[in-house]
């Protein structure tokens, strides 16, 4: 009469739909919560999930109920001291519902939620205006190329391999047949012998024959084939080859960069850190900021502390140039450096940093991303950039205004990996 | 007593040992005479019973954005540790089924077996209202019918139609029950069966509705226009389903569905002081006998004890995690008492319950689970013990009063008063505002007015505009609702036009 039933197999994630739904519908609160996170994030930092949490107003769903005001009698418990008629102020922060927490006054607490991985992912990248196919390689987990291991003697027919199972066959039928073929050798030169002296029908010539025919029966019976022949190309997961790389980022932070415009530069940097952790195994990451000079900062100076005065772009290149020479030989580190700037140069310093790029920096770096966040016409330091672009492949740049033009100064980096 | 009758000694649980306690449970509950539906018992994990959860128990549930809202509310406070699960769910179906975790202890599978599969689920076969309102045989099919008809509207008509117009029908819910007639028993092949011909049908009948308009005007020139609906209609739900003008068929089963679904629902909103108490009461019960004879343990026992006073702790006003009135402990303390009545009645106890005081405790308590719902249950079982156990004291928020007022307390002066308030405060006409269809303009503007009849002066929410925003939605054109004071003054309240 009593069934008892084991569901914990069956699925468990039977709420997925509706928190789909649920996204879908918060779409742009949440999306403003993972652009503000952005914001607030490390670099290397971005790909956990997220808190967000939206006003409960937004997501109310709204019944008929009444409010306050009226009368009303409440029975509550625990009474200690009251006695009847005793009258007490309205507690505040109630409503003056009277209930000392009031029984239908619901909450206005912001409702709060994680972001998983993926999700938070895809809204950062919903911004960034990806194409599809980077946004599934960024998210990707590390991928394994399947290669030829031997043979096994279990696999799907499709990777039979025909002539190690054949060969096998013929093995097997050979070792197989081997006595019988012996005793029919033996057994027909008897029969020869005897059929010299004998009669045709004598016993020992029936015997003789009875036997060869055994034999001869025996051998037909062995399959040409047996399922214990099968032979299967092994194949087995080796995980790509990976290294180490370094990622430079270069920032201007003289007074005309200003928060938005860093703020922009950030998710030109964290583009690049994603792409790095797809391909890379171990990922350093080295700011440089510079204004008439350079420094070595962390992150926080980095995207946070802001300088006045002109701006000396080759510094910067020049710094670079002395950590890859101490610190990163290219024998071991892939180098991969992003450029975030105004466009603001000394005049004659432009030059300097075209000959800095081309004569030393392009050989060493596999990708050289640089992006001028800036409304006005190009400067100097652009058209002597464009020159790199064209000397080089691996020099990409871009003037963007707005967060979805940053891709396109990647296009080639993805465009690759994904060839 | 001997330690060989132990069932199990051990918190770990195996399906074995499930079977064997849920076997002495359904003894000794049939014992006590507790009549039940067959049981289907089902082993979930943690994130099986948050899905269950977020809709609502139910076992098969459409797909909406709330639900999802729902399940993160719940996964979150789960996760941080500030809230546990439930320890189970079970489900008014036949046969009825229940929900263990597998992360619960053998002793709290067996509570839950005995609350749940034996409390809760007579509870369901017995109670009048669960009876008249519920079709236990059907509700599962009815489910999955509404699961698939929403998903292939989603198809037809996109998903974000349907979302939009399941929002409009979440709001009106609690005003989708019929309160006085029993509905049609549900079931998947008759649903299905009828509800195309149901689909044509009503739109023919609409149509007509507002087509015979022309002919009524130039009828004898009688100024005296009959009112539409000729009666107030509470189900408003139903009326929109019915006589909105606007709504495609697709839309008018959908109305049907969240109608029916909440139709399921009124009963348990009814009786959850009932029927906790029934269970709590009665998982208390047999496990106490289950240690009596000798089939548990001492350690089974503090451990269960344990749990069940955590299930029962009342915390008192002016504690800061005080939330209202905790239905477990109010239905627990009620249910016993009545055993207590029965068997050891007082003096006073003859006073109040001359019937009750001395009779059969199992007829009693079984009398009682049978005919009442929460409110009217409380009015006549509430006792002056308990009364005072609980300490309960009633308070008058009068908002023409500067302060609150303690009209009662527990003494011989005030528990007839604080019973009457707390049965007040279970009614559900009390608890929700009474809001009932009044009229459709036929010759002019197609409006339809609701009309909120004031009880004791409390105005609706402020969230009653969103909620005319929906109701406008379904209906198509303008909506108003006009609140009736107590004085029988009538003024419009809110209005959500609809430009045509």
């Amino acid at each position: 009469m009593t069934q008892l039933i084991d569901r914990r197999l069956s699925g468990k994630n039977k709420s997925a739909v509706n928190r789909q739904r649920f996204l879908r519908r918060f779409k742009g609160q949440i999306r403003k919560a993972v652009s503000d996170a952005v914001s607030g994030r490390s670099i290397s930092d971005v790909e956990n999930g997220e808190k967000v949490s939206i006003p409960a107003r937004d997501m109310s769903e709204p019944i008929f109920h009444h409010g306050p005001g009226g009368s009303r009698q409440i029975v509550h418990p625990g009474n200690t001291d009251f006695v009847a008629g005793d009258t007490v102020d309205r507690p505040r922060g109630a409503e003056g519902q009277g209930g000392k927490a009031g029984n239908d006054g619901e909450g206005m607490d912001d409702f709060v939620f994680e972001l998983s991985k993926e999700e938070f992912l895809q809204f950062f990248f919903e911004d960034l205006a990806l194409p599809n196919l980077v946004k599934t390689q960024l998210t990707a987990v590390p991928e394994y190329k399947s290669v030829r291991a031997g043979y096994s003697s279990d696999g799907n027919p499709a990777n039979i391999h025909v002539v190690r199972s054949l060969k096998g066959a013929l093995g097997r039928r050979l070792v197989l047949a081997s006595p019988c073929r012996t005793r029919l050798r033996e057994a027909e030169e008897e029969l020869e012998a005897l059929r010299g002296r004998t009669e045709e029908d004598d016993p020992g010539v029936r015997a003789l024959l009875d036997e060869i025919r055994q034999l001869r029966e025996k051998i037909e019976a062995i399959p040409f084939i047996d399922t214990f022949d099968l032979k299967y190309s092994n194949r087995i997961p080796q995980p790509r080859p990976t290294s180490q790389a370094v990622m430079f980022c270069l920032m201007d932070v003289s007074g005309s960069m200003d928060e938005e415009k860093k703020n922009v530069a950030k998710r030109f940097f964290i583009l690049l850190y994603l792409f790095l952790t797809r391909s890379y195994e171990r990922i350093e990451v080295v700011f440089i900021r510079h204004h008439t000079i350079a420094k070595e900062v962390d992150e926080n100076d980095f995207f946070t502390s802001r300088e006045s005065g002109g701006t000396v772009v080759s510094s910067a290149l020049d710094l670079m140039l002395e950590i890859i020479r101490e610190r990163y030989p290219t024998s071991l580190w892939n180098i991969y450096a992003a450029q975030a700037s105004d466009g603001d140069n000394w005049d004659d310093d432009s030059p300097l940093c075209r000959d800095l790029l081309a004569g030393s920096i392009m050989p060493l770096v596999q990708y050289y991303a640089y992006i001028e966040i800036a409304p006005d016409p190009a400067q100097n330091l652009w058209r002597e950039y464009e020159q790199v672009a064209q000397a080089f492949g691996h020099f990409a740049m871009q003037r963007i205004e707005d967060v979805k033009d940053i891709y396109p100064v990647f296009r080639e980096l993805f465009g690759k990996q994904a060839a | 007593m001997s330690d060989k009758k132990l069932l199990s000694e051990t918190s770990e649980w195996t399906f074995d040992l499930i079977k064997r306690y849920e076997a002495e449970i359904a003894r000794v509950a049939a014992d006590f005479g507790l009549d039940t539906y067959p049981n289907q018992i089902e082993i979930i994990s943690s994130e099986q019973m948050m899905d269950a959860y977020s809709s609502v128990g139910l076992p098969v549930g459409y797909h909406h954005w709330s639900f999802g809202k729902q399940f993160l509310a719940t996964q979150k406070s789960y996760q941080r540790g500030q809230s546990g699960l439930a320890y189970e769910i079970v489900i008014n179906s036949n046969p009825c089924i229940a929900y263990l975790m597998e992360e619960n202890t053998m002793m709290m599978q067996a509570l839950v077996v005995a609350h749940a599969s034996y409390g809760h689920n007579s509870f369901f076969k017995g109670n009048y209202l669960f009876r008249a309102w519920t079709s236990a045989d059907a509700i599962i099919d009815y489910l999955l019918f509404a699961k698939n008809y929403i998903a292939s509207c989603e198809e037809r008509y996109g998903e974000e139609a349907v979302e939009l117009f399941l929002d409009s029908c979440h709001a009106l819910a609690n005003y989708g029950v019929d309160r006085y007639k029993r509905p049609a028993s549900l079931s998947m092949q008759r649903e299905q069966a009828r509800q195309k011909e149901r689909e044509e049908y009503l739109q023919f009948q609409v149509n007509d509705l507002w087509r015979t308009l022309p002919e009524r005007q130039t009828q004898a020139g009688s100024r005296e226009e009959e009112r539409f609906p000729p009666e107030p209609q509470e189900n408003l739900l139903y009326f929109i389903e019915k006589n909105a003008p606007l709504l495609a068929p697709w839309q008018r089963e959908v109305v049907r569905i969240v109608r029916k679904i909440n139709q399921y629902f009124y009963p348990q909103r009814q009786t959850q002081v009932m029927n906790e108490g029934w269970a709590t009461f009665w998982h208390y019960t047999i496990l106490n006998r289950l240690y009596d004879e000798g089939l548990v343990n001492d350690g089974f026992m503090l451990e269960f004890l344990q749990a069940h006073t955590n299930v029962l702790y009342q915390p008192p006003y002016y504690k800061k995690y005080y939330s209202g009135i905790n239905p477990y402990a109010l239905g627990f303390a009620m249910m016993s008492d009545i055993r207590r009545i029965c068997e050891q009645p007082t003096a006073e106890d003859r006073e109040w319950f001359p019937d009750l005081a001395g009779s059969d405790w199992l007829k009693a308590l079984d009398f009682a689970m049978r005919n009442f719902k929460d409110e009217s249950f409380i009015a006549q079982y509430l006792s002056p013990k308990v009364i005072r156990d609980l300490k309960l004291f009633a308070v008058l928020d009068d908002d023409s009063h500067s302060q609150l007022e303690i009209s009662a307390i527990h003494d011989d002066r005030g528990y007839r008063a604080i019973r009457q308030a707390l049965a007040d405060a279970y009614n559900l006409g009390n608890r929700e505002p009474n809001i009932q269809v009044y009229r459709v303009d036929r010759r002019g503007d197609r409006s339809l007015t609701l009309r909120h009849t004031m009880h004791s002066r409390r105005p609706l929410d402020h969230s009653a505009d969103e909620v005319m925003k929906h109701v406008a939605r379904l209906w198509g054109f303008t909506v108003r609702l006009e609140t009736v004071h107590e004085d029988g003054g009538v003024e419009l309240s809110h209005e959500c036009v609809v430009e045509k």
